[in-house]
């Protein structure tokens, strides 16, 4: 499409166009769970930013990796923020300031993070999709096949961390 | 048996019409989406006509028979009532979370319809994780019931909307467990091939009846306990007990607001009998689903016929059993359902590696699922007897006022 200074803009395909608008929804999400100056609608764009995250996952065509962040960070987390919120705040009078008195230190050591990650993550080479990329219900066999085989440790480790919390939660909630 | 489906049968004779591919799919796809989510909204019309027919009849009423033939229409005036309420917002209720909740809580159950598959061929998204997308979309309604709560800004609401959170996420574990017995068995988590592999091939005609719920009645049972449990169906409905919490985390809605809560809520229940029939009670399978040009149909009448079949049985369990309280509730679901359905997993895991015929599978997964069903029936008996038992004890002339003793604990008897 050419605009009428000779500008080249480039028509986006259907699937960009889709991809744009959950990104776009997702961003601005994110912006709002640091703006909101409602700690509650911060959760709720924070619920937000995880679909979009699993919209993401969806054009990446890793549907089971988007249902379970669904499953798990909106099912799970988003739930359990939401709550500590409710549980610690008074009711609708939990208004606090975006910006505290070391705004302007914290902004400049997080430039400097993203400027770190953004050096790292052009300095790093990326390897392109060399191998064929299995599909569709193989594999989320093969995603299981390796979780009890290569990273079989890992996800030992993982389990047992689950469970400690699980045990901690208990004894801290039980009558005494 | 390979089905076409709807969408490339529809999107193919596009093209052939010469619309470009990209639109092509996309007007199928609007198309499905508008005929699906227009059929949820209308079916609701019959399924609050159902439950208000089942229930009166139960409680030995004649229940609506004024508008329309048999009160058929007596949803639609009450739709048309609702409309013409006043819409209030309490002045300090948080206006994002108070509006936006009703919205979510439709649209979550809207989206499971696109993984129910109605007909042979006849699916919204033959999705590969169909089964785990039911459960995700779940949290999208406990959402919704949480921001009600905290949004109206109402002490009961906000009690309420802890109660479902609590319900929802209990139950959600045994629901997820016994979904997981039938994608161990079939090895998809394809609704269609979930249900392709629940035919029973008998000399090449499809008898359809090799149902999964037959070999595991035990899961079976366990999904649908937590499928009322889910949509907040008695005996699990303390979410609304009007006694504890007026009306539960809606009480600030009204009108056309507080009917969507409802709409969602009676439609959660449908989709979730929809879900049980297609994971174990053969989904569209039955007689005669082979066959060439009836078959689809056939499936269809056998998925409906089914579907409500499960719903009317919901209604019926709703007419007839006594509310649960939240201990014996959330007892049931963490010390009763978990375990067993863990242990049929554990069950199932092990016997599906044994080196014997297929056959042999099946008969211990069968032995160990009337286990199940045999511990659950024994202990609900011993809940309901001991429940009978109390009540008439307390509906007993036990004493005459100048005889009343006090106990220990100061309570009267």
């Amino acid at each position: 499409m050419e605009l009428p200074l000779g500008i080249q803009v480039p028509i986006p395909t259907f699937e960009q166009f889709i991809f744009i608008q959950v990104a776009l929804v997702t961003a601005v999400a994110g912006l709002a769970v640091v703006t909101s100056r409602n700690l509650f609608h911060s959760a709720l764009a924070l619920t937000l930013t995880f679909f979009g995250v699993a919209g993401v996952y969806v054009f990446l065509e890793a549907e089971f990796l988007a249902v379970s962040q669904v499953l798990v960070y909106v099912g799970a987390i988003a739930m359990l923020i939401a709550f500590a919120i409710m549980l610690t705040r008074s009711m609708m009078y939990g208004r606090t300031s975006p910006l505290n008195n070391q705004w302007g230190k914290s902004s400049l050591f997080a430039l400097l993070f993203f400027m770190g990650l953004l050096a790292f993550a052009r300095a790093t080479p990326w390897p392109a999709a060399s191998e064929e990329v299995i599909a569709d219900e193989a594999m989320i066999g093969a995603l299981g096949r390796e979780f009890v085989t290569t990273y079989v440790i890992a996800f030992e480790v993982l389990g047992l961390l689950l469970l400690l919390a699980l045990v901690g939660a208990v004894m801290l909630a039980r009558d005494r | 048996m390979q089905i076409t489906q709807w969408s490339d049968a529809l999107s193919g004779w596009l093209i052939g019409l010469g619309l470009p591919e990209w639109a092509a799919i996309f007007l199928v796809y609007a198309v499905g989406a508008f005929v699906l989510i227009n059929y949820g909204m209308l079916s609701v019309l019959l399924l609050i006509w159902i439950t208000r027919k089942v229930i009166s009849r139960i409680q030995d009423r004649i229940g609506p028979n004024r508008v329309g033939k048999f009160g058929l229409l007596q949803t639609v005036a009450d739709a048309a009532k609702l409309l013409s309420k006043e819409d209030i917002t309490p002045r300090e209720a948080d206006k994002i979370a108070y509006n936006l909740s009703p919205i979510l809580s439709v649209s979550g159950v809207l989206m499971l319809l696109a993984v129910i598959p109605f007909a042979p061929g006849l699916i919204g998204v033959d999705l590969n994780i169909a089964a785990l997308f039911v459960v995700a979309l779940g949290s999208i309604g406990i959402m919704a019931a949480l921001m009600a709560g905290w949004g109206s800004n109402n002490k009961y609401a906000l009690l309420a909307g802890f109660r479902v959170v609590a319900q929802l996420l209990s139950y959600e574990i045994p629901l997820v467990l016994s979904i997981l017995t039938v994608v161990l068995l079939t090895g998809s988590m394809r609704f269609g091939s979930i249900i392709e592999s629940q035919s029973l091939h008998l000399g090449g005609f499809n008898l359809g009846v090799g149902w999964l719920g037959i070999v595991m009645p035990g899961a079976l049972l366990i999904f649908f306990i937590s499928s009322l449990a889910e949509a907040e169906l008695t005996p699990f409905d303390l979410l609304e007990a009007e006694s504890e919490l007026i009306a539960g985390f809606h009480i600030e809605y009204s009108g056309m607001k507080f009917a969507m809560f409802f709409l969602a809520q009676f439609l959660n229940a449908w989709i979730l009998a929809a879900v049980m029939v297609t994971l174990f009670l053969g989904g569209w399978q039955g007689p005669g689903v082979g066959l060439p040009v009836v078959g689809p149909l056939l499936g269809f009448g056998y998925f409906m016929i089914k579907v409500f079949g499960v719903y009317v049985l919901q209604q019926w369990i709703r007419g007839t059993f006594p509310r649960l309280r939240i201990d014996q509730m959330m007892y049931f679901a963490w010390k009763v359902l978990v375990p067993l359905t863990i242990g049929l997993i554990v069950v199932q895991a092990i016997v599906q590696k044994l080196p014997t015929p297929v056959a042999v599978h099946y008969v211990l997964i069968f032995i160990a699922n009337v286990g199940v069903l045999a511990i659950v029936a024994s202990i609900l008996q011993k809940y309901f007897r001991e429940e009978q038992m109390r009540t008439k004890r307390s509906f007993e002339p036990t004493s005459l006022i100048g005889t009343m003793q006090v106990n220990e604990e100061g309570t009267m008897y």
